[in-house]
């Protein structure tokens, strides 16, 4: 008998307040456009914050709110994906070339030897904090792996024989997370490029060429030879130091060859003729024509170089 | 009973190796590099260029700010040149290199040894004297101390403290000075107290340093207006607001200056410094360093010229023993290693530890045991294991309101724990990134 009260009291009470809670959900009854949940749904999920939002959910309401779609990317998704939430909300996607981290240091072990032994925290933020590095090199890699430890998508990994991060092209969704998390800023997001062939200038120092060459075998010596044999303008020389714009290199290679210090890399390109292996080649057509600009800078910079 | 501080604080093994090493002479370097940035707040301003002969005291570097400092020639002799090279902050200042050719000293310095007591200057003439002479606070913050002397808008200083304590181990340069030079430096506290306009100083000394306390009580003899307090051993009663709390009993309150409890810290190497200057003007060229470390073959005390490379001092002390694992610019708490030997020696480097290897290493980080010994040796009542987690997770905000700004970096929970993480490093690292959000906020 007990038991039967008890089942009827408590069934009694359970349908009381499912009578209420249906009527309070229907009076309190927030809003959302439905939108939200469909955009979120064609996101890849990753929560990562590559977009400068807090998570897919927070870029979903953003892209709903907009009115057009030209500040808004997920470079996780790429253009695929912003193509599909175009289509939900009926607005014209902005199509971006997909981009890739590269670590712009190839201070290895080899190439820049340490002068000292760095003993403290694990982390690349403290290290910084403290000194300018294990190298003679202030400007580049601390090689403790804050970028790894901050990388969601297991696309950057350190190097034990260079010491060195690595990215792992066919990971790396161009986030910036490392980018972030690197207190050099070695790391920079750039074009993915056309089969994945990228040139960039792999360093960061800024030190005056001798300077730069005692510390790291590879460094850039600011010594402009590249600047001058770029057709297309894609070089700049800013503090003793090189950078390839990605968006007005063609992947020529002339610089890759001009640089005396191999501090210009080229990847994935096939391998070259064996024309190339040749020592700096005709010099002279250059020089006349840069002469006529900066003339007095040309003819001191290659002599510091040979010193 | 002794007084301390309360909160917190540990005792490590005080190794004081040079304690009973009379200062000397080191001579002089063939070159020095001095930084035109010695002190905290703006770098000063190169006055010399490449090729000028300097004399010893001369201007080199104009102070670039009123919380800046200038900065003398510490030799004779001409500019090599004025560029970047590495100092004890770990990343290349910009500086002047002096190649030094003889002992030629400006004129109007007084060089003698001979003790001058009386003065007739009032507070104003002893700061612009003290600023003029590019003074900083020696015991190793290196504040300039012109700017303490003025105490801001409607704050009044009503004692003068001078910090004695040493509380760093190995280190013995301010012992020394107290035991040697005692009778200039008291000069010197009178010509502080003159300059704060204030009547009573108290000389805090820690209760390893008998001789010192002894020396200067025979050298007050019956001024009533400074008194000695003995203080318990513990570290880090040199802090300031440690000192404060242990001589006064007054707490300064979190985020502000002493002077809001109405005193001025300074450490006995800088009133022996305004001793020189005022009495004999005498700019701030030179200081006293302790070289010593286990193996070191003689630890001693230094009168150094600044800018003389940390190499001549290993060399002066018998050379580089070779179990050195770090060298430390400081004392093993809160010094800093060093990663080249030509770095120089500044007005801020009180001195230079020699560790051997297998005691510098540090041992492998651990998991937390939630112990908590580093919340209960904290001297200002932090809680170094959620400030270490959340700088590492960098949650900026949690770390500003757990008070991370009040940290004095003293190093005491790194020393005590067990399972050997490195709290100091991470919260010296939220320390920097907050401080950047709150200057950015204020502006």
């Amino acid at each position: 008998m007990t038991i039967i009260y008890t089942v009827v009291a408590l069934s009694a009470i359970g349908t009381l307040a499912a009578v209420i809670l249906y009527f309070v959900a229907r009076k309190f009854k927030v809003y959302e456009d439905p939108r939200i949940d469909q955009v979120e749904e064609a996101l890849p999920g990753a929560n990562c914050g590559g977009c400068g939002y807090a998570g897919c959910r927070a870029f979903a309401e953003a892209c709903v709110k907009e009115n057009e779609l030209s500040s808004l990317f997920c470079p996780v998704g790429g253009n695929d994906c912003m193509g599909g939430v175009a289509d939900i909300l009926g607005l014209e996607a902005v199509k971006k070339d997909p981009r890739v981290a590269v670590v712009r240091c190839n201070g290895t072990c080899e190439h820049r030897p340490k002068t000292n032994h760095f003993d403290g925290a694990p982390s690349c933020a403290v290290a910084a904090s403290l000194y300018s590095g294990d190298t003679g090199c202030q400007y580049g890699c601390l090689g403790c792996g804050d970028c790894v430890t901050d990388c969601d998508f297991d696309a950057i990994h350190m190097n034990p024989e260079t010491g060195l991060p690595e990215v792992d092209d066919e990971k790396c969704v161009a986030c910036g997370a490392c980018v972030e998390a690197c207190p050099k800023t070695l790391i920079e997001l750039r074009k993915k490029g056309p089969k994945n062939r990228r040139i960039y200038v792999s360093c960061r120092n800024e030190d005056k060429g001798g300077v730069a060459k005692k510390s790291c075998e590879v460094a850039c010596i600011g010594c402009s030879k590249c600047f001058k044999v770029c057709p297309f303008d894609a070089i700049t020389m800013n503090n003793n130091l090189a950078y390839i714009n990605s968006d007005k290199c063609k992947l020529c290679r002339k610089c890759v060859v001009e640089c005396p210090t191999n501090a210009i890399i080229e990847e994935n390109f096939p391998p070259r003729k064996i024309k190339a292996d040749l020592p700096p080649k005709p010099a002279p057509k250059t020089e006349t024509v840069v002469k006529t600009e900066a003339g007095t800078e040309k003819s001191n910079k290659p002599d510091n170089i040979e010193k | 009973m002794l007084k301390t501080f309360k909160l917190g604080g540990v005792h490590p093994a005080e190794n004081k190796l040079s304690a009973d090493k009379a200062i000397e002479k080191l001579p002089l370097p063939k070159s020095v590099f001095i930084p035109i940035a010695q002190h905290i707040g703006a770098p000063a301003q190169a006055l010399v260029k490449k090729g000028d002969s300097v004399k010893v005291g001369q201007l080199i570097a104009k102070s670039g700010g009123f919380v800046s400092a200038n900065i003398h020639s510490s030799v004779s002799g001409t500019v090599k040149k004025v560029d970047l090279a590495l100092d004890s902050s770990g990343y290349p200042k910009q500086g002047v290199f002096i190649d030094v050719v003889g002992d030629e000293w400006e004129t109007g310095i007084n060089t003698s040894s001979q003790l001058f007591e009386k003065f007739e200057v009032d507070s104003q003439a002893i700061i612009d004297k003290i600023n003029e002479a590019g003074i900083v606070g020696l015991g190793g913050a290196t504040f300039p101390t012109h700017v303490k002397l003025v105490p801001p808008g409607g704050m009044k200083a009503e004692m003068l403290l001078i910090n004695g304590v040493e509380c760093e181990p190995y280190l013995t340069s301010d012992h020394r000075v107290m035991l040697e030079r005692g009778a200039e430096l008291l000069v010197g506290i009178r010509l502080l107290m003159t300059a704060l306009k204030v009547n009573k100083a108290y000389i805090g000394i820690e209760n390893n340093k008998p001789d010192a306390i002894e020396n200067l009580k025979k050298l007050i003899a019956s001024d009533s207006s400074i008194a000695i307090v003995p203080l318990k051993v513990k570290y880090p009663q040199g802090g300031e607001k440690q000192l404060i709390k242990a001589v006064t009993g007054r707490e300064v309150p979190s985020g502000a200056l002493p002077i809001s409890v109405g005193a001025v810290v300074s450490n006995v190497g800088t009133a022996l410094a305004v001793y020189e200057a005022v009495q004999k003007n005498k700019p701030l060229i030179e200081r006293v360093v302790t070289i010593t470390g286990k193996s070191v073959e003689k630890p001693s005390n230094f009168l150094v010229r600044i800018g003389t490379p940390v190499q001549e001092l290993i060399d002066a002390a018998g050379g580089l023993p070779e179990d050195t694992g770090k060298i430390i610019s400081g004392g093993p708490m809160m010094g800093k290693a060093i990663a080249s030997t030509d770095i120089p020696v500044t007005k801020g480097t009180s001195g230079i530890l020699l560790m051997p290897e297998p005691e510098s290493k540090r041992k492998k980080m651990k998991n937390c045991i939630r112990c908590s010994r580093c919340v209960t040796v904290c001297p200002m009542g932090l809680e170094p294991y959620y400030l270490m987690t959340v700088s590492d997770k960098q949650l900026w905000e949690k770390a500003e309101a757990s008070k991370i700004m009040d940290c004095i970096e003293c190093g005491s929970c790194s020393y005590t724990c067990p399972a050997d993480r490195p709290l100091l490093d991470y919260i010296r690292l939220g320390k920097g990134k907050v401080g950047k959000i709150m200057r950015a906020r204020k502006q």
